[in-house]
């Protein structure tokens, strides 16, 4: 920080001021520093609220070490069979239940846009997309498995009904933002109300209609991981019994599975997309 | 003062952009780079300080070879080359004066940079310089509130507070209209003069060429092909740069030219954005 | 878009006939697989309960009301801890996500062949597992409580801030670095005054956005021991207490859209 750093240094401009302070974000002082305490105060409270049972973490660090090797030396063989039909009811889940959702999804993504539906239907349909984005997949598979019993169907209709919510937001969205010209182009011909959807909207909302079906397929696989815990099948239910019995070598072959499925469709999702635009 | 041997740059895509390439300027002179876009004017004046690897040849800076110097003894270097550019690379969402002080990052260690304490001279040396460029009223701006010619003169000013011997300015007025163009250009020749700075100067516009500079390199094609007083660009030689074209009415406009007539020639940001896309390219910035 | 030579003339036809016939079996394979697909997901499912999930489902109704108000002072404490989890967890999340998003990110990484593989591995591991997983290992090693839901919370919010934080830094406009480098700046230099200005409402907005999401996620995340206000939604569903489970569904339902509702304020501040 010395020596040659110095050997260039200006001199002094007779004149002018010689210290500058960066104007702050917040131009009024007394608010500034009201946020820095309310800050301060919060990290405080926060972090006290959290009780951590040191003994217990003491005794864990081990178990998460195991853990960690775990992932070098992962088991798909002792519990292979678990795995493998884990793995079918994930998939063929995640698969059934993407085309379902999309299948209602584009009914009532078309119902919540306000440019395309009357009043009371465009209240229903935004009432469904609202009902189903608030709550997590996992709390809608309680309801389901409660209804239709433990497996793979109440994981089934978790997924298309959460895809319901998500892609009618999107498509009701981009249909709203539509290129209006083009809208009333076709409008001015005569067509009829289906005419002038196949013709104005289709064209323009496909692409990234399927763009969203691949993006949510993939969200579809990563969630089938999950609603195995409370009892709706798949991969999860798998995981969560070799957690339970603390068989980290399994769990970290689930794991892995997880992880090359997503990079593997990631991969293949992305290529899609590229080609249909 | 600045000596350069045979520089020549090959891209990794194989284009030859300099051929050996040896000029040397003397202290305080102004010197004007032409040529036609690609002819490697940008990739000369970036090998200069090294912001493009050379490939072969040498610089030398007041003595110094800078082509074989390892990382710190570069940034030192670089303190002694201010450089100016077309888009006037402010940092958009800084303000002026930190775009100014920025100049000064070279000299100051990092935690006097994060906070912002900048030694006083260097704070007083900023305000006075932002004064010359006549900016005073614009200190506590963010950079993306100015105007180009404003911008453009933050640049100056930035490049100025290095304390260099040496600007390096890379198509300084292709964003600006003609009046603001001339207004640029006059500073830069200035504060040279004042200051007696050498400087490069890449320029698109041949007639602010001839009246701004003292001296003109022609470029095409990575090679020297003139080197010599501006009044020596004749159409021949315009000719031999550029290629077949009328070249009159570009000569006339000389010393007098009427700067609303010749609108600046629309230059590729591409350019810049090449150098930019060489992988790892702010790796090397960021070592 | 071909024009067709044919015996009538010329016709114009959306695609050629190969490509429709290819159009054709895709969509043909993509039911094929469907119906298949759902053959063997309901293999072992049992109609009868399936045919009963409407009388079910009226009978749970029926039971969610009225909700149980009164509940309401024992959901504090747990709605306190969620909202702790979910931000605590954020700004863990953020020390560990801004370097590895340097790391990750093609302009800035030391070794594009080395340390950008394994950063972006590190992203895609974070990302592709659920936040209630990790909580399902965390408790599993550290014991239920706030920690494992708050270290869950930050596992996954890693690769999410990871991944958006580094393809903004890879669209940053390089003049500007070129720019502060040339000074003869530092590293450290060129970070704190090229780049960081330039991804400052980007890192932003993704902060506040994924403060959002993990508010949303915390809530469920006690269902596997993990602190907060699911494991009232667990201790409820165990006894069966329906008109608990309804209030707790209103609570989580108002947490959401305030939450969605400051994140959507102060990144419209931001921008």
């Amino acid at each position: 920080m010395s020596g040659p750093r110095q050997t260039a240094a200006l001199a002094v401009a007779p004149g002018y001021p010689t210290t500058w302070k960066r104007p702050p974000f917040i131009a009024s002082a007394a608010w500034r520093y009201a946020l820095y305490a309310a800050v301060l105060a919060y990290l405080v409270v926060g972090l006290g609220s959290v009780e951590v049972n040191w003994t217990r973490v003491w005794e864990g660090i081990p178990r998460g070490w195991a853990f960690l090797s775990a992932f070098f030396s992962p088991d798909f063989t002792s519990r292979g069979g678990d795995i493998w039909l884990g793995l079918q009811e994930s998939l063929t889940m995640t698969l059934t239940a993407t085309v379902a959702g999309i299948l209602l999804a584009i009914p009532v993504g078309v119902g919540a846009a306000r440019n395309l539906a009357p009043a009371p239907v465009y209240a229903a349909c935004r009432a469904v997309v609202a009902l189903s984005r608030s709550f997590q997949e996992i709390v809608i598979a309680i309801l389901f498995v409660a209804m239709v019993g433990f497996g793979p169907l109440a994981g089934f209709l978790t997924l298309s009904f959460a895809t319901v919510g998500f892609i009618a937001k999107l498509l009701a969205e981009d249909i709203e933002d539509l290129d209006e010209r083009q809208v009333e182009a076709v409008r001015a011909t005569g067509a009829s109300w289906l005419q002038w959807v196949n013709y104005a909207v289709q064209p323009q909302v496909m692409p990234r209609l399927i763009g969203l079906s691949l993006y949510r397929l993939d969200i579809n696989f990563r969630e089938s991981a999950v609603i195995g815990i409370v009892g709706a099948g798949g991969i999860g239910a798998t995981l969560n019994t070799a957690i339970d019995r603390y068989e980290f070598d399994s769990a970290a072959a689930v794991l892995l599975i997880i992880i090359a499925i997503v990079m593997v469709s990631e991969y293949v999702s992305g290529a899609v997309r590229k080609w249909v635009q | 003062m600045l000596r350069l041997e045979a520089l020549t740059k090959r891209y990794k895509t194989g284009d030859l952009a300099l051929k050996a390439v040896s000029i040397e300027i003397p202290a305080g002179q102004v010197v004007g780079l032409i040529g036609p876009s690609g002819a490697g004017k940008s990739t000369l004046i970036r090998c200069i300080n090294r912001l493009v690897e050379p490939s072969a040849g040498c610089v030398w800076l007041k003595g110094l070879e800078l082509t074989g110097l390892r990382r710190g003894a570069l940034r030192r270097a670089r303190r002694r080359m201010g450089m100016i550019f077309q888009e006037y690379a402010l940092v958009e969402r800084l303000t002026v004066m930190e775009n100014v002080l920025s100049g000064q990052l070279g000299y100051v260690g990092f935690w006097r940079s994060l906070l912002r304490r900048f030694p006083p001279a260097a704070v007083s040396q900023a305000f006075a310089t932002l004064d010359r460029v006549g900016l005073s009223a614009h200190v506590d701006k963010r950079a993306d509130a100015l105007s180009g010619g404003q911008r453009q003169r933050v640049g100056i000013a930035r490049a100025l507070l290095q304390n260099p011997d040496l600007l390096l300015v890379d198509e300084p007025t292709a964003s600006l209209d003609p009046k603001t163009s001339r207004q640029i250009m006059r500073l830069i020749t200035e504060v040279c003069e004042e200051r007696g700075l050498a400087a490069i100067i890449n320029i698109h516009d041949v007639a602010l060429a001839r009246r701004f500079m003292q001296r003109i390199v022609g470029l095409r094609a990575g090679e020297v092909v003139y080197d010599g007083p501006p009044e020596g660009l004749s159409a021949d030689v315009l000719t031999q740069i550029y290629g077949e074209e009328d070249w009159s009415g570009t000569i006339q406009a000389g010393d007098e030219m009427a700067a609303e007539a010749g609108a600046p020639a629309p230059v590729p940001a591409r350019e810049a954005v090449r150098f930019a896309r060489e992988p790892g390219a702010l790796a090397v910035a960021l070592k | 878009m071909p024009v067709l030579q044919s015996a009538t003339g010329r016709s114009w036809q959306h695609r050629s006939g190969r490509q429709r016939l290819i159009a054709w079996f895709g969509w043909l394979a993509l039911v094929a697989l469907v119906v298949f697909a759902w053959q063997v997901m309901t293999r072992d499912t049992i109609w009868a309960f399936v045919a009963d999930a409407p009388r079910q489902a009226a009978d749970i109704g029926e039971r969610m009301f009225p909700p149980r108000w009164g509940y309401m002072e024992r959901l504090w404490q747990p709605l306190w801890d969620t909202l702790n989890i979910a931000t605590l967890g954020t700004l863990l999340a953020l020390f560990v996500a801004v370097p590895v998003a340097f790391l990750a990110a093609r302009n800035t990484t030391p070794s594009v062949r080395f340390v950008r593989p394994a950063a972006l591995l590190l992203i895609v591991a974070s990302r592709s597992i659920n936040s209630l997983i990790w909580a399902l290992l965390l408790v599993s090693i550290l014991g239920p409580g706030l920690l494992a839901g708050i270290l869950a919370i930050a596992l996954r919010s890693i690769g999410f801030i990871g991944k958006l934080l580094y393809e903004a830094i890879e669209e940053i406009d390089a003049s500007q670095v070129e720019a502060v480098a040339a000074t003869g700046a530092s590293g450290a230099q060129v970070l704190d005054y090229a780049i960081a200005p330039q991804i400052m409402p980007a890192f932003a907005g993704i902060t506040v956005f994924r403060w959002d999401i993990n508010i949303r996620e915390s809530t469920v995340l006690g269902l596997v021991g993990a602190g907060g206000i699911g494991l009232e939604l667990s201790h409820s569903l165990n006894t069966l207490a329906w008109p608990q489970v309804t209030l707790i569904f209103i609570v989580i339902l108002g947490t959401v859209v305030l939450s969605e509702w400051v994140s959507a304020r102060v990144r419209h501040a931001i921008i």
